[in-house]
C-alpha cells in the first residue's frame, strides 16, 4: 500500500497551478483525503500534484446575503463552525456534521469533496439542493458552472483539462424557508447508506408553497426531487409529510450494494424524507 | 504494602509505553533493512502458466526476485500441517511461494526484496503473472455440493469428518416427549489485529546465526520452524516477539510464509530483510474464521429439559489446513456449555473452499458452539412457552456435580471434565445486573419512544489453559532487580503486570523491581504460545512455582547467615527477616549477591555483601553438590487438562421499526475465571470481548462473490464496530477456583467475545418476534427478514452478499 512513484509541487499562486496542471498526468491536491487512500492502493497515479495549499486567496468563507462562499482551501471544520454560513444557509452545518470523522474534517476541504464527485458525498448533494455553483478557473479564465452541469457521473465532472475549482458559492435559504439534514449509516462518520437534505418553503399562512429533497448514497448524481405535489397547500402543522415520503420512494432508483439492498435504500428515502420535512417545517415557520 | 498483590486492581504498567507511542514493533526495529513485497493471486483458483519478472529487472532498487522455483530443500515442500488429527484424513497446506496452483486470492506467488518498500511494490506491478482460471468454490453449502473440488485429489472437498457422540442419541430422540429441528448460519470475520503481521530478520555472518523479529504468538515455534526449513541448528536462531500490537488468534499460525522467506532472504543476500504487512495483504492473505452450517435436532420433556441433542455441521475451513480441525473440534466439545446432556452427538465436516485459511480467532469456535446451544435453549423456551432463563436453569450443571465428565474429547486430546463451576449463581447474578424481570415494563416504555425493545442472553463454559506446559524464569540480582522471563508472548494483554504481580507477591519483593520480559528465545527457549486464554493459568502457574524456588533458595542461605531456621523466615519489601524479630534481616538483593561465590567486588552491593559472608568450611566445595550459583530458578507448570472458565451476558437492544436500525442499549457480563489476578486487566478482556461479540453480531463479514473476490477487503467496508457501536458494559465476578492448578486460575482472555452472536441474536429475535437464524444481521437484512419471515434467510446463497 505505497503509492506509485509521482512527482509533486507546491505552486504560490494560481496561475502557475494552472501551468502545472497543463501537464499531462497533473492533479489537484487540496485535503487529500479521497486521493491519497487512492495513491496507496495505486487505484490512481497521477504523473504530479499539484498541491494548492500554498495558492493565496482559497481560504476563506466569505458570507453575504445572497449565500456562503467557500474557497477551495476551506476545511469541514470551518463550515461546521461557521455561525454567519449557519445563519443564511443552515444546511451547511448539517450536512458537515456527518461528514465522516473529525480528523478527516480537519484537513478534507467542501470544495475538494465537491470536486471528487462522489455521490456518497454529502456536500455534492447539498450544493445541488442549495441550486448552487462552483467557480472553475481554466488558463483562460474563471466562470461559474452551475451544479446541474458539473456532475456528470460518479467521480466525474464537466471539467477536462488544467483548472481547479476555487469555490463553491451556496445561495441563501430564502424566508419562510427551513432545511434539515439526516443519515442513516452503519456506523457513526461512516458513509451514509442513505442520507436526505430537504428544503420547505412556506406561505404567510404557513402552507406548503414547496418542497425539495435530495439524497445521499442513492444514483450515481447529485439530484434534486420535487416533492411539492405531495404538500401544496397544506398547513406545516399537518402536513402529510409521510405522503411526501411516498413520493419520493417513487422517484429514486438507489442501488443496493455489501450494506444495504436497493429496497433497504428506498425504504429509507421515504423514512428520511419524512422526518426532515417535518423538522424544516418546523424550522420555515420561524424564519 | 506493594508486595502482597494477588488479586489488586494494579494499574497497566505496559500502558504508559504502549499508549503513547513508545512501543517497539517489529515495524519499528531495523530501519534501513531491505523491504520484502509480494505478488499474490488477483484469482481465487488458478493454474500458473508462467512469471515473467524481465519488466521489473529495471527497476532500480530491486535487488531480488524469488519464486517457488528458487526454494530449495524442505522451503521446497509443503508447510507443516501443525495439529494433525486422526479424523483430518485429507491435510493440505500450500507452498512458502505457490508452486503450480493458487487456491485463494492472496496467495504469495513472488517475493520481491527492493531497497525499499515503495520500490518493492513498484516490482511487483512489473512482473506479470498468467493463470488459466479454474473453477471456484466458495461457502460451505456450494463446498458440500462438491461441484467443483478445490484441491484436485480431494473431490468431496471434506477435509475431516469430525464426530463424536456420548450415547445413542437416535434412540433419546425418539424416546423424547419433544424433539425440535432447526438449521442456522454464521459467517465470517477475522481477529484483525491492529498491526499485521511483520518479520524482519538479520543474518550474522560472522557467527553464522540468524536474528528475526516477528509479530508473533509463538515466537519459540517459529523458531523451532525457521531453523527446520533453513536447516539450520536450533542454537543459531533467536525470534523475538517484540511488543505486538494485537494477536486474537491469527498469529499464533506459524510458520507463516513471511516468516520462513524474509529470513531466507536476509541469509541469501547478506544483509537486513524486512516485511510488514498492510491491511489488504491482512484481509486476503492470514486468516478468518467463524463460517458455518448447523442443523439442529433437540429433544426435551415438557420441563424443556434437554434429553437428547443432535448437531451436524459444516465448517469452512477455507484453502489450506495448517492448523488441523481445532476450530471445529472445539465448536463441538464446547457447544455443550453449562448444561447437562444425557446424550448428544456432534458431526461436524471440515470442508474446504477457495478462500483465505481458517483458524483460530479469539473464541476459536466457542461462539459458533454457543450460538447452537444458546439458540436451542430459547427455542425450547419459545415451544413451551417457558421464561428462557428458566428454561436454562434446569438444564444447568448442578455445584454438586463438578468435576463433571461430558464423556467428549478435547482440543488438546484430553477428556472434557469440567473442573469446578457455579453456573446457577452466574445466572441469578446476570438476572439481577441486567434486570432481566424488568424486561416487559422496559419494552412498554420503549414502544412510547416508538422503539422495539428485546432481551436476550447466553452463557457459555470455555475450557482455558491447555497445556502441555509453559516454564517460567525468576532470577533476583545484585542491584536488587528481579528478573522474570517466560517463553509464550504477549499481544497487550497486561502480562507484564499480572506476571511481576504474581512474584511480588510469591517473593515478597517490591513490583517496581521486577522486569518481566515475555516471547525472547534469547531468555527462555521453552514455549507453547499465547492462545486458548492460557496465559495467565499457565505461565502464571510457572512463574509462581518459578518464585517459589527462588524463594526456597534465598530462604536457605539467609538462614545460614541468620543463623536460624529457614522455616522462621519471610521475605518482604525484599528483605528476608526473623518473623517477629525485625532487626534480624537481610536484604534480598545481598543473598542474590552471596548466592554466587565468585563476587569480584565491582560494586556496591557486592562490597557490602562482604560483611555477611562466613569463612567458609573448607571440608566443602564452594557451591555444594546439586546446587548451582546465582539466586534463580527455572520451573514449569504442566496442567493434567484444561480448567473451564464459565460466564453469562445479556444484551437489550432497541429497533427502530422504521429504518430497522439496532441499537444495542445495555450489555451485562457475569463473568467466571477463577482467581483473579488483576480485576481491572480482567475487565479490559471482556470490554475488549464483547466489543468483538457485538462486531461479530451486527457488523463484520467477510463478503466474498461467487468468484471468491473479498469485496470488503479495507476498513471502508468491512465493518468493526467503532467505540460509538459499543455499549457500556457491566460486569459482575463470581470466582470458583481451579482446582487444578497452584493459583487457582482460570483463563480470561477470550470469554468476552464467545457469547455475543447468540445473545444479541436472542434479544433481537425477542424485539421483533422473527426468528433470526443467520448471524451477523444488518438492517437491511432485519428489514427484509420482517418483510418475508418465512425466509429465515439459511443460508445466504453468498455468503456476505445480502439479498
Amino acid at each position: 500500500m505505497k503509492p506509485a512513484p509521482f512527482g509533486y509541487a507546491d505552486p504560490t499562486s494560481l496561475d502557475e497551478a494552472l501551468t502545472l496542471l497543463a501537464d499531462d498526468g497533473a492533479k489537484v491536491l487540496a485535503g487529500g483525503q479521497s486521493l491519497l487512500p487512492l495513491l496507496s492502493m495505486r487505484l490512481a497515479s497521477p504523473a504530479t500534484l499539484v498541491d494548492i495549499n500554498q495558492v493565496p486567496g482559497l481560504d476563506s468563507v466569505v458570507v453575504t446575503d445572497d449565500g456562503v462562499r467557500v474557497g477551495a482551501l476551506v476545511r469541514h471544520v470551518q463550515l461546521l463552525h461557521h455561525a454567519e454560513a449557519a445563519r443564511v444557509q443552515p444546511l451547511l452545518a448539517r450536512a458537515t456534521a456527518n461528514v465522516a470523522h473529525p480528523a478527516i474534517r480537519n484537513r478534507g476541504t467542501t470544495v475538494g469533496s465537491i470536486a471528487h464527485a462522489d455521490p456518497s458525498g454529502e456536500m455534492t448533494s447539498v450544493l445541488a439542493l442549495t441550486g448552487g455553483s462552483v467557480t472553475v478557473a481554466t488558463p483562460a479564465g474563471s466562470s461559474a458552472v452551475d451544479w446541474a452541469d458539473f456532475f456528470v457521473g460518479p467521480l466525474e465532472t464537466s471539467v477536462h483539462g488544467p483548472a481547479v475549482v476555487t469555490e463553491a458559492f451556496f445561495p441563501a435559504l430564502p424566508p419562510r424557508s427551513g432545511t434539515a439534514f439526516e443519515e442513516v449509516s452503519r456506523r457513526k462518520g461512516d458513509y451514509a447508506v442513505c442520507g436526505a437534505g430537504v428544503t420547505v418553503t412556506l406561505d404567510d399562512d404557513s402552507r406548503v408553497v414547496s418542497a425539495r429533497a435530495t439524497y445521499i448514497s442513492v444514483g450515481l448524481v447529485p439530484e434534486v426531487h420535487d416533492l411539492t405535489d405531495a404538500l401544496v397547500g397544506q398547513p406545516a402543522a399537518t402536513a402529510d409529510w409521510a405522503a411526501a415520503g411516498a413520493l419520493a420512494r417513487t422517484l429514486v432508483d438507489p442501488d443496493g450494494d455489501l450494506h444495504a439492498s436497493a429496497d433497504y435504500r428506498r425504504l429509507l428515502v421515504g423514512v428520511l424524507t419524512e422526518r426532515t420535512l417535518a423538522r424544516a417545517a418546523q424550522e420555515a415557520l420561524v424564519r | 504494602m506493594t508486595t502482597k498483590l494477588m488479586g489488586e486492581p494494579v494499574r497497566r504498567r505496559e500502558d504508559l509505553r504502549l499508549i503513547t507511542g513508545r512501543g517497539r514493533y517489529t515495524d519499528d526495529i531495523g530501519h534501513g533493512a531491505a523491504a520484502a513485497a509480494f505478488v499474490r493471486s488477483p484469482y481465487a483458483h488458478a493454474r500458473i502458466l508462467g512469471i515473467d519478472v524481465d519488466a521489473a529487472l529495471d527497476v532500480e532498487g530491486v535487488i531480488a526476485i524469488y519464486t517457488y522455483e528458487d526454494l530449495v530443500g524442505p522451503m521446497a515442500e509443503p508447510l507443516p500441517v501443525l495439529i494433525p488429527h486422526p479424523q483430518l484424513t485429507a491435510p493440505r497446506t500450500g507452498y512458502p511461494l505457490a508452486r503450480d496452483v493458487v487456491q485463494h486470492v492472496g496467495e504469495a506467488v513472488v517475493m520481491v526484496v527492493a531497497t525499499d518498500r515503495y520500490i518493492a511494490e513498484d516490482v511487483c506491478d512489473r512482473i506479470t503473472v498468467s493463470y488459466e482460471e479454474l473453477p471456484v468454490v466458495v461457502g460451505v453449502d456450494a463446498a458440500r455440493a462438491a461441484t467443483h473440488a478445490v484441491h484436485e485429489d480431494v473431490p468431496d472437498n471434506v477435509a475431516a469428518r469430525h464426530h463424536q457422540e456420548t450415547g445413542d442419541v437416535e434412540a433419546a430422540l425418539a424416546a423424547s416427549a419433544h424433539t425440535l429441528s432447526f438449521t442456522q448460519y454464521i459467517e465470517r470475520s477475522a481477529c484483525m489485529p491492529m498491526e499485521g503481521k511483520g518479520v524482519h530478520a538479520v543474518w550474522n555472518h560472522d557467527d553464522s546465526s540468524l536474528r528475526v523479529h516477528t509479530s508473533t504468538q509463538a515466537s519459540t515455534s517459529v523458531r523451532a520452524a525457521v531453523a527446520a526449513k533453513l536447516q539450520l541448528s536450533l542454537e543459531k536462531v533467536e525470534v523475538v516477539a517484540p511488543d505486538v500490537g494485537g494477536g486474537f488468534g491469527v498469529k499464533i499460525v506459524h510458520p507463516w510464509p513471511e516468516e520462513l522467506l524474509v529470513p531466507m532472504a536476509a541469509i541469501a543476500l547478506g544483509q537486513p530483510v524486512h516485511w510488514a504487512e498492510d491491511r489488504r495483504e491482512h484481509f486476503i492473505s492470514s486468516a478468518h474464521e467463524r463460517e458455518q452450517r448447523q442443523e439442529i435436532t433437540v429433544g426435551y420433556d415438557d420441563e424443556g429439559r434437554v434429553t437428547a441433542l443432535d448437531v451436524r455441521g459444516w465448517h469452512d475451513n477455507g484453502a489450506y489446513t495448517p492448523y488441523g480441525i481445532i476450530v471445529p473440534i472445539v465448536t463441538a466439545t464446547q457447544l455443550v456449555g453449562p448444561y447437562a446432556i444425557p446424550v448428544y452427538r456432534v458431526r461436524i465436516d471440515s470442508v474446504y473452499t477457495n478462500t483465505v485459511i481458517v483458524t483460530p480467532y479469539r473464541g476459536a469456535g466457542r461462539p459458533q458452539g454457543c450460538y447452537a446451544m444458546e439458540r436451542t435453549m430459547d427455542r425450547i423456551a419459545q415451544d413451551l412457552g417457558l421464561d428462557r432463563a428458566e428454561v436454562r436453569r434446569r438444564n444447568l450443571i448442578q455445584p454438586d456435580q463438578f468435576p463433571y465428565d461430558h464423556h467428549l474429547t478435547f482440543q488438546d486430546g484430553r477428556p472434557v471434565i469440567y473442573d469446578s463451576g457455579n453456573y446457577e449463581g452466574l445466572l441469578d447474578k446476570l438476572i439481577a445486573l441486567v434486570g432481566w424481570d424488568r424486561a416487559e415494563e422496559r419494552r412498554v416504555e420503549a414502544a412510547s419512544r416508538g422503539k422495539q425493545l428485546g432481551i436476550g442472553m447466553a452463557m457459555y463454559v470455555e475450557g482455558t489453559g491447555p497445556g502441555p506446559y509453559e516454564g517460567g524464569h525468576v532470577q533476583v540480582l545484585g542491584s536488587g532487580k528481579v528478573l522474570v522471563s517466560t517463553g509464550l508472548t504477549s499481544q497487550g494483554q497486561g502480562h507484564e503486570t499480572a506476571f511481576a504481580q504474581i512474584v511480588a507477591s510469591e517473593l515478597g519483593v517490591p513490583i517496581e523491581d521486577i522486569e518481566v520480559v515475555t516471547g525472547d528465545t534469547r531468555r527462555f527457549g521453552y514455549a507453547v504460545g499465547t492462545f486458548a486464554s492460557r496465559a495467565a493459568v499457565m505461565s502464571g502457574n510457572a512463574i509462581a512455582l518459578a518464585a517459589r524456588g527462588v524463594r526456597a533458595k534465598a530462604l536457605r542461605i539467609a538462614a545460614e547467615i541468620l543463623e536460624a531456621d529457614p522455616d522462621d523466615l519471610e521475605i518482604d519489601e525484599g528483605v528476608v527477616q526473623v518473623k517477629g524479630t525485625p532487626g534480624t534481616a537481610i536484604p534480598l538483593r545481598t543473598v542474590a549477591v552471596l548466592s554466587n561465590p565468585l563476587r569480584y567486588a565491582f560494586d556496591e552491593a557486592a562490597r557490602q555483601a562482604t560483611q555477611f559472608a562466613g569463612p567458609g568450611d573448607d571440608s566443602k566445595p564452594p557451591v555444594a553438590v546439586g546446587d548451582a550459583p546465582g539466586l534463580e530458578h527455572v520451573d514449569y507448570y504442566s496442567p493434567i487438562r484444561s480448567t473451564f472458565a464459565s460466564g453469562a451476558h445479556a444484551a437489550v437492544v432497541e429497533i427502530d421499526p422504521t429504518t430497522w436500525e439496532i441499537d444495542v442499549v445495555d450489555y451485562a457480563v457475569v463473568h467466571d475465571c477463577g482467581n483473579i489476578v488483576n480485576p481491572m486487566i480482567v475487565e479490559g478482556q471482556v470490554h475488549g470481548g464483547v466489543a468483538q461479540g457485538v462486531g461479530g453480531a451486527l457488523y463484520e463479514r467477510m463478503a466474498y462473490d461467487a468468484d471468491g473476490q473479498l469485496q470488503n477487503a479495507s476498513f471502508m467496508d468491512f465493518l468493526m464496530p467503532y467505540a460509538s457501536e459499543v455499549p457500556d458494559v457491566v460486569i459482575d465476578h463470581q470466582e470458583t477456583p481451579s482446582p487444578l492448578n497452584p493459583l487457582g486460575l482460570k483463563g480470561a482472555g477470550e470469554a468476552g467475545v464467545i457469547p455475543g452472536t447468540a445473545c444479541i441474536a436472542s434479544a433481537i429475535e425477542d424485539a421483533v418476534a422473527v426468528r433470526i437464524a443467520a448471524m451477523p444481521i444488518s438492517p437491511t437484512e432485519l428489514y427484509d427478514l420482517v418483510r418475508n419471515p418465512d425466509a429465515e434467510r439459511v443460508p445466504a446463497a453468498t455468503p456476505g452478499v445480502p439479498a
